[in-house]
Order: C-alpha cells, then structure tokens, then sequence
C-alpha cells in the first residue's frame, strides 16, 4: 500500500505524520473506526428487535406471510423472491465497487469511472426497490379488524388469508375529509373502506370464511385458525378495521413489527441514499482527474469501505427481518 | 494490494461464494425443511440457527475479502473486528435472554378467550 501513497505529510503531524503504526493512512483508518461505531448502532437496533421479538415470540408476524409481492406479477403469492432480487442487486453493486478500488490501483481512471457508475447503477435500483417494498407495506394487502385489546385478527378461506374486499360489501358512506371542505380542518385520520359493522355482518353471512389470531400454534408454527363461534365472539369486540401498516398499528398484527421494519429499513435505506451521494461525488472526482493527478485511488477504496459496510448490514437485515 | 496484481479472479470467486450462499438461504427459506424447521435448540429452531450462522460466513467473506480487511495490518485488524466479536454476541444475548423472561412473565397474562 505506502508505495501508491502521495505523503506530504512530513513534519506535520496532525494526520499522525508519516508514522503509521497500523499501516493505514489516517482517513482509512477513521473510516474503518467510523464503521465500527456504525456496526455497533445498528447491532443494537437488531438487538432490540430481538428482544421485542422474543417477548412476542408466540404472536409475532410470519415474514411470509407479510412479504409476498414480485414486481409484474399482481396476486402471486412470492415469498421472499423479492427480497432476494435486492439482496443480489446490493451485492452485485459490491462486486462492481471492489472492482473499482482494484481499476484504482492499477491506476485505470477509465475502468474506474465504469465501475463507479454500475455501483451506483445499482444502489439507486436498491433504493428504489425498498421504496417499492415500503409501499406495499404500507398500503397492505388484505386489511384486517383490531379487538379492543389492541389484538389484530385476519380472515380466512381455505385456509388461505383472503383480503376484506374479497367478501364485505362496503356502502362508502362517510368520506374522507379533505382540507378544501372544511374551513378548521387540518388532518384527520385516513377512514378505511370499510366499517367494523360492514365486516362483522360479512362474517356472519360468509359461513366459509374464518378468523385467524395473532396467537401461533407451537406444534404447527402457524397462526391459530378459530372456530366460526368463537370467530363472532371476537369479532363482537372490533374496534377499528385496519388497512395497510403506519407506526401506530399494522394489518399484520404487532404494532412493534411496522415500527422496527420502518426504522430499521429506513436507517439503512438512509445510508444507502447517502452512500450513493458519496459514490457520486467520488465518481465525478474520478473523471476530472483529481485522483489521477493525486497518483493514488485512496478515496474510491474509502467510499468502497462505506459501500460494503452497507452491503453487510442488508446481509443482517435480510436474515433478521426475511428469513429467521 | 497496491503492487497492480490484480485481484479479479477473488473478486468473482467470492461473489460466487456470497451468491451461492443467498441461494441456499432462500431455498432453505422457503420449501422450510420439516426436520430443520420444527426442532427447537437453544430456544429457536435448527433452521434459524442455520441462517445465522450463512449470514455470519457472508459477513465474513465480505468484511475479509471486499473491505480487504485480511490485507491490513495485524493490530489494525484485530482493533476492528475483536470489539465487534465481542461487544455484539454479548449485547445480543443478553436481550435476547431478557426478551425471553419478559415473554414468559407476561404472556399468561394474556387472554385469548372470549
């Protein structure tokens, strides 16, 4: 490494001099500090998430049951497809950014700027496939009721989840306030399509439609299905019908599941956004020649060490919120 | 590193090793092997245990390998990953064991009749 290293540094000694005792030059060496510290933030939001996990063991959400959209293929129940698709792309973007650091020292500005381009190529897809992801999320799929306890039951047929416009019959009547016709008005919450008395008379009349609780059977590792009776007297304590997913309560059951998903994948979606603004400052750097006159491709090896940090959590992420 | 060897061939192997591996994972994650999926150890199941362990081999070959951290320095090395090793497995497993209590402490509290 020291042969490629441009060191003006002798007799000042802010930057450690020329003394380099770990054989890193000083902004590699943050670097590397910087993305110790970073791991260690986000073990502990993982570390969190297990222990709300854990203390929700027996009612938390199955993943795949929550994930099942691909892209073009509209009520496909895929599974995980996704998420793979964008754990290859994030990868992919990897292989092409070490690429790049090796173009780097042997001083090929032009495979560099390739490389840097398809690495940032592929964190913008990345990014926009979690924004994909996150809408899905949101918007929901199926709808579900919430008890008065605060417990989300869903609606079976076949022992298949069916979404509440498969079988309530909504009359629409009260509309979604808006700023324009109401002189005081601010916000309000987003009123779903249907009411919990719409839901509740579908039930009754739908002899072959069942609830599903939150509650997974040990044996089965499923969620418990209930009986038709015990199904009403759940359905007596609705509360609220639940479309889609917000911080406060989600379709698909803990509310603490939504919260995690959002922060979690927002954190890291955050530092993807800024790892593809880095790479690009970088990537124009690179074509003006700043590293070219420089003699050294330090800085693409320094972003490519944010880039692969960033690949590493989603590798964490994957297995904590997809497949464990 | 830094004397123009070109490292290409790793690159792509260990892309190979880091597909390889995400393939297994999914695959494993969705046909969920009967055996592997019912039979609990250490509180959780063989199957979760498994992907654990692939994710650990991954971040392995990508810290090692991509982030060339097996090109640096001994000390420089060891001052990055020793804290890691250590301060991770014991936050994680201390939560978890907590996580764990709290469960069994309030879930009977629970009802689920009506």
């Amino acid at each position: 490494m020291g042969s490629n290293i441009a060191d003006q540094s002798e007799g000042k000694t802010w930057d450690g001099g020329s003394v380099k005792p770990m054989g890193a030059s000083y902004g590699k060496m943050m670097m590397w500090f910087f993305i110790v510290s970073d791991a260690l933030t986000f073990s502990g939001f993982l570390a969190a998430y297990g222990l709300t996990r854990f203390k929700f063991i027996d009612i938390w959400p199955i993943a795949d049951e929550v994930f099942t959209h691909f892209p073009f293929m509209h009520g496909v129940h895929a599974p995980m497809y996704y998420v793979a698709l964008m754990t290859f792309i994030l990868i992919f973007s990897s292989v092409t950014m070490v690429l790049a650091v090796d173009a780097g020292h042997q001083m090929n500005k032009k495979k560099v700027t390739f490389y840097m381009f398809l690495t940032i190529i592929g964190g913008v897809i990345f990014v926009g496939s979690q924004a994909w992801e996150w809408k899905n999320f949101i918007q929901g799929s199926y709808g579900a009721v919430q008890l008065k306890d605060g417990k989300i039951v869903q609606f079976v047929k076949d022992g298949h989840q069916i979404a509440l416009g498969d079988f309530v019959v909504g009359k629409h009547e009260q509309k979604q306030h808006t700023r324009n016709n109401g002189l005081w008005f601010e916000d309000g919450e987003t009123i779903p399509n249907y009411t919990v008395q719409e839901v509740f008379e579908a039930f009754k009349s739908n002899e072959d439609v069942l609830l599903r609780i939150e509650k997974i059977n040990p044996e089965t590792k499923q969620k418990i299905i209930v009986s038709r009776e015990e199904g009403l007297k759940y359905l007596s304590q609705s509360a609220r019908v639940v479309e889609g997913a917000n911080l406060e309560v989600n379709e698909y059951g803990s509310a603490q599941f939504a919260d995690f998903f959002f922060f979690i994948t927002g954190f890291h979606g955050f530092h993807v956004f800024s790892g593809i603004v880095l790479n690009i400052i970088i990537f124009f750097n690179v074509i003006i020649g700043t590293y070219e006159k420089r003699g050294h491709y330090e800085m693409v090896e320094k972003v490519g060490l944010y880039w692969h940090f960033v690949d590493l959590v989603w590798v964490f992420v994957f297995t904590f919120f997809y497949l464990v | 590193m830094g004397h123009g060897a070109s490292h290409k061939a790793l690159i792509w192997k260990v892309f190979g090793i880091l597909s390889v591996i995400t393939i297994v994972e999914v695959v494993l994650g969705i046909i969920k092997p009967e055996f592997l999926f019912k039979t609990q150890f250490l509180g959780t199941s063989i199957l979760n245990s498994l992907f654990i362990i692939l994710t650990i081999v991954k971040a392995y070959y990508i810290v090692y390998y991509f982030m060339h951290l097996d090109d640096e320095k001994k000390n420089f090395k060891y001052s990055i990953v020793l804290p890691l090793v250590i301060l991770i497995p014991y936050l994680a497993t201390l939560l978890i064991i907590e996580g764990g209590y709290v469960h069994d402490t309030l879930a009977p509290y629970l009802n689920w009749a009506y």
